[in-house]
């Protein structure tokens, strides 16, 4: 270590902190400060209003039905397709390249296809009356299921990926091992991959909750913004550009954010009394 | 426990989880093909003259292309995504290699605060920093601007830049910079003269990174931009949110134009990245 003189290396790593103390850091405590300054009442007046308001204090609960029943769905349905195809093999690539399609198009390109495909008069209801499955028209736009659904259909590969770039950065020479030594494929999996998993798994959790939790395009091109669908950033939305209340939207901000660092710490505990043990599995 | 009890385990579970496999086969193709529907349903009705309960539109045209370059004013719209995408790549790179370089081969005071930082905006989702951002934004005159949206979009896309390069230089040889710097070089011309061309590979995966990313970045744009510095995805999403206003064709003819370019970059960027890249950071040990 060298000691206090200034090395020009380290200071290559400066304009860019220097950018996103101004732009990320400065903007983040503004709003903090911003809402405790009301536009009437004394210094909590926001947080008051926000969680006894019928319009308001409801959103978080709106938020979480949506998005944990969609972080739990996608990471039960990513785990065990990640871990099938934790063998890099050109079929592995094929599915990883289908699945970034959807992300790198977007939500609102996904909301988009999906009024028109599960319309009234769209091709899966069409499919469903051909079969005989189900007649009556079918009601999957302008309400919860329509956000759910467009949360797994965003949502799924965005966690595929990242589980499976934790699986396959698990040695398989430790499956091997404790496949000399007896252990079945499920054995394998249970007490080999999930512990050495469990820390990459709980970050998927995270990320994916996190992201879900801050629903906003598809929650109003596709769910009901008005009701049943009115997620919290849309609350924090008309706060700042229809009320235009700078003010109260960034308290809506800040709660999002709290109730994310809520359950973000929530799995993170959970996760420790899941495991403890040594979290070291990568490749050597 | 038995010493070789691995094969009679193979037969008798072979059957479950062939099960299993097949099982999870068709999850996936039932997840693919339903994607793959919902992109198609977006292409034929754009190239649809009339499309209502049939299975198949009842005439084919290409009028909804002419017509929905004129009602969004697409020629404009490209120009400030153009301008946007590629200034948030040059500037991205120019603030995020160096940076990376830093914390790729130094320990200094205050390191894990920095990566903090360059951490954070990755997690926090854009919605939940993005109001207090445009309230900022508005304030100083930023926002509306084309300048705003660019400096919105730099916030994840610089800490992405880092996250990506980091590993990529780790693996370089120091011994390299060191040799330039006997001979005289300073920091600066090692920069330009022997590590840029080292890094061209990462720099280009991580630019076409970056571009696939920005291109599809909704709500930085849309809560800063103005009518005037709209990028494709935010103009799409006011076409969708006033459905009934215009003919639907005509709003997924902007679609297709939007997800032409879009896949065209990102076919661009999988010949050079693996695809768990988009959402995590490189591996540290390419196939040797």
């Amino acid at each position: 270590m060298k000691r206090w003189r200034i090395d020009p290396v380290v200071m290559l790593v400066a304009p860019a902190t220097a950018f996103l103390v101004l732009v990320f850091a400065y903007p983040f405590l503004y709003g903090l400060l911003l809402s405790f300054r009301p536009l009437e009442g004394g210094w909590n007046a926001n947080y008051v209003r926000f969680f006894s308001s019928d319009r308001l204090f409801p959103t978080i609960g709106t938020t979480l039905e949506l998005a944990l029943p969609a972080t739990v769905i996608n990471l039960l349905l990513a785990l065990p397709l990640a871990y099938r195809m934790r063998v890099t093999s050109r079929y592995q690539k094929w599915v990883a390249s289908l699945l970034v399609i959807p992300i790198s198009l977007g939500t609102v390109m996904i909301a988009d296809g999906m009024l028109t495909y599960l319309g009234p008069k769209g091709w899966l209801s069409q499919v469903l009356q051909a079969l005989h499955l189900y007649d009556g028209p079918i009601h999957l736009t302008h309400n919860y299921a329509g956000v759910l659904l467009s949360l797994i259909i965003s949502g799924f590969p965005f966690v595929f990926l990242l589980v499976l770039s934790y699986v396959t950065g698990i040695d398989p020479v430790l499956p091997k091992a404790a496949a000399t030594l007896g252990a079945n494929p499920w054995q394998q999996f249970r007490h080999v991959y999930l512990p050495l998993l469990s820390p990459g798994l709980a970050m998927a959790f995270c990320l994916a909750f996190v992201q879900a939790f801050s629903v906003f395009p598809s929650a109003v091109l596709l769910g009901a913004p008005a009701g049943p669908t009115r997620v919290i950033s849309i609350a924090a939305y008309e706060a700042a550009f229809e009320q235009y209340d700078d003010s109260m939207a960034a308290c809506a901000a800040m709660v999002m954010g709290l109730v994310q660092l809520a359950v973000v710490s929530a799995a993170l505990f959970a996760r420790r009394l899941f495991y403890r043990g040594p979290v070291v599995g990568g490749k050597g | 426990m038995s010493a070789t009890p691995a094969p009679t385990l193979v037969v008798s579970s072979g059957w479950a989880m062939r099960a299993w496999g097949f099982l999870l086969n068709v999850i996936l193709a039932f997840f693919i093909a339903n994607v793959g529907l919902i992109v198609l349903v977006v292409v034929v009705n754009s190239v649809a003259q009339r499309w209502l309960g049939t299975w198949l539109p009842e005439g084919w045209t290409t009028e909804w292309y002419t017509s929905a370059w004129k009602e969004f004013q697409l020629g404009s719209v490209l120009t400030v995504t153009f301008e946007v995408v590629v200034m948030v790549v040059a500037v991205s790179v120019v603030l995020g290699v160096p940076a990376a370089y830093a914390l790729a081969r130094r320990e200094f005071p205050g390191k894990r605060a920095v990566m903090l930082l360059f951490l954070l905006p990755l997690m926090v989702p854009p919605m939940t920093y993005g109001l207090p951002l445009a309230t900022v934004m508005y304030k100083v005159g930023l926002a509306g601007t084309t300048a705003g949206v660019v400096v919105a979009n730099l916030i994840p896309t610089v800490p992405f830049v880092i996250l990506v390069m980091t590993p990529f230089i780790e693996q370089i040889d120091p011994n390299l910079e060191s040799a330039a710097r006997v001979f005289g070089a300073g920091t600066g011309r090692v920069f330009l003269h022997v590590l840029v061309p080292l890094l061209a590979p990462g720099i280009l995966a991580a630019s076409l990174l970056v571009l696939v990313r920005t291109m599809a970045m909704f709500e930085l744009t849309f809560l800063v931009a103005g009518s005037g510095s709209q990028t494709l995805v935010v103009a799409l999403y006011y076409a969708v949110f006033a459905a009934g206003v215009r003919a639907p064709q005509s709003v997924d003819a902007m679609a297709v134009i939007y997800m032409v370019l879009s896949l065209l970059w990102l076919g661009t960027a999988l010949r050079f990245v693996n695809p768990t890249q988009l959402v995590s950071r490189v591996k540290e040990h390419k196939a040797t």
